[in-house]
């Protein structure tokens, strides 16, 4: 059973890494069809940093996805450190509110932000609102509630003796906040900035609906690429993107890791102290 | 004490002003002519000639969320069950892929199954025919499949993770044959991660109109392409909100239906 569950999973990842290895030959193959093998070539990829579209393209997606996810995250853990205080029935209108854009299609999220731009651009009696701020406007609400998920958890995770203790200790309110309670959520706002920079980076569906002309982020860029036939240079770009997440999500898992031994360091100290305490008593 | 209630007042100001406000005016969209801005139900009755492509669409993304959940499941609970650092490893593995723009993950399959691509030509070389392999609703099913089995796994492999294993020895213990433990004890335990799989595959999937666009013909027309082309391309606002409200109301029958039959409120994030 054992053998089969491995051996399965593993055909799965093979089904899953198959099209990545399809784009990742075809950067080097000199031909344009990836089906045909025409030699190994780097053409592709001087091609790509030669060309004047492509990059500032990956250039407008980095900046909005910085831009969205630090918005994100100051908003979002802030709303954090405000839901963790309040009345169970205002904290769960606050999540109901968090809920829409998760469970909504992100088409229908797209859509309903292209309506409120166009009303607000016939307000303004402007004949286009979209553009820069519109993307990032709508980056920062889908990103959002990720960050709500990942950073109220450790909020309550906390244990809410230690900002005393600080304070006891001498430390104003400000000094406890900034030197205990933030130190202690850091890994969650750190995997929540990173789930939205990541999502935002690869948003498509959502960003296809309120960008302008003016301001193309890179996936819509690579959909009006795919309606012509393909240029190779792209499946060059996307090996290089993939480097650069698999270098992301290492950095992430390493964090993560040291998190989990941090805890179960501290979950050891804690068992010891009351097992002296138990002995003292 | 530094942090307040007023410190979430930005956030509230902020959601309410771009997700709930927009749901208003896709509303008021959906019940106003386009021309003269009148109230109308014309757009809810149009609708009507779209059923058949709200039926195919849910029905290819159930499909398709089914087979999510048979492949997932098992592949999940082998993660669960491997030491921890493989476990990293094999979740990393499992979700980089959706970091990659699905767009491009989509034209690789189009090379991999064209009438000319990566498995026909295989094939011919071995002297056969080549098959139909793209552009019908097969070929759908295996965009979405691919593309979303990753959020059918992670959340599997979280709950199943957290199934305390005294429970399954408890079991065996009582008598229970390792199909008995399955199906009375592992998988109800691990209904809030099938219910929260189930809504992140169901809902992308059923809402898609790159994968239709690009694996399907004119014949797997999915509501994603009819709600994207009357935004994009037959510029009919008000009947894109209208189609837009029904599915987001579907999407909330089908969410609502799934956590009623599996009897359970709580949903597993991963």
């Amino acid at each position: 059973m054992k053998t089969f569950q491995r051996s399965f999973t593993y055909l799965v990842l093979l089904f899953l890494y198959i099209p990545m290895l399809v784009l990742a030959v075809a950067s080097f193959n000199a031909g344009t069809d990836p089906a045909v093998w025409k030699g190994f070539t780097l053409h592709n990829y001087s091609e790509l940093f030669a060309d004047g579209v492509l990059l500032p393209m990956l250039l407008n997606s980095v900046i909005i996805a910085v831009l969205s996810s630090l918005i994100a995250t100051v908003l979002g853990t802030m709303a954090c450190l405000g839901m963790h205080d309040m009345k169970p029935r205002l904290r769960n209108m606050y999540m109901t509110v968090t809920n829409i854009p998760m469970t909504n299609p992100d088409i229908v999220t797209g859509v309903s932000l292209a309506l409120l731009f166009a009303f607000a651009g016939t307000l303004l009696k402007m004949k286009s609102v979209l553009g820069f701020t519109t993307l990032l406007i709508a980056h920062v609400t889908f990103s959002l509630p990720y960050i709500i998920m990942s950073v109220l958890p450790k909020l309550s995770q906390m244990d809410p003796d230690l900002q005393e203790a600080a304070m006891d200790l001498g430390c104003t309110p400000r000094q406890a906040f900034f030197k205990v309670v933030l130190h202690e959520i850091m890994p969650g706002v750190i995997s929540g900035a990173l789930m939205a920079f990541t999502m935002s980076l690869d948003d498509f569906v959502i960003s296809y609906f309120v960008y302008g002309p003016k301001f193309v982020t890179l996936p819509v860029e690579i959909y009006n690429y795919t309606k012509k036939p393909l240029q190779p240079k792209i499946y060059a770009l996307f090996t290089l993107l993939f480097m650069v997440i698999l270098l992301v999500m290492i950095i992430m898992t390493v964090l993560e890791a040291k998190d989990e031994k941090q805890q179960s360091q501290r979950r050891i100290a804690f068992r010891g102290r009351r097992k002296r305490k138990e002995v003292e008593g | 004490m530094i942090h307040t209630k007023r410190l979430a007042t930005p956030y509230i100001v902020w959601m309410v002003l771009f997700t709930v406000v927009p749901l208003g005016i896709v509303f008021y969209y959906a019940f106003t002519d386009s021309i003269t801005g009148q109230f109308t139900l014309e757009n809810i009755v149009r609708i009507q000639s779209y059923m058949p492509i709200f039926i195919k669409s849910i029905w290819l993304a159930l499909i398709s969320t089914l087979v999510c959940l048979i492949i997932g499941y098992p592949v999940a609970y082998y993660i669960a069950q491997c030491p921890p650092s493989r476990q990293r490893l094999l979740y990393l593995l499992v979700m980089l892929p959706m970091c990659i723009s699905f767009l491009l993950r989509t034209m690789a399959w189009v090379s991999l199954l064209d009438d000319t691509g990566i498995i026909n030509r295989f094939i011919q070389a071995m002297g056969m025919k080549p098959l139909p392999l793209i552009r019908n609703n097969g070929a759908v099913v295996l965009g979405m499949v691919y593309n979303y089995l990753p959020y059918m796994i992670l959340p599997l492999y979280s709950v199943i993770l957290k199934i305390d294993s005294r429970l399954i020895e408890a079991a065996q213990d009582l008598g229970c044959n390792s199909p008995q433990v399955f199906t009375k004890v592992i998988f109800p335990l691990s209904m809030p991660g099938v219910i929260s799989g189930f809504t992140m595959v169901f809902v992308p999937a059923v809402s898609t109109f790159y994968i239709s666009q690009k694996l399907g013909s004119s014949g797997t027309t999915l509501i994603g392409d009819v709600i994207e082309s009357q935004f994009k391309a037959a510029y009919n606002p008000n009947l894109g909100a209208a189609l837009s409200l029904i599915l987001m109301v579907l999407v909330f029958i089908c969410i609502g239906i799934t956590r009623r039959v599996s009897g359970t409120e709580e949903v597993a994030m991963p």
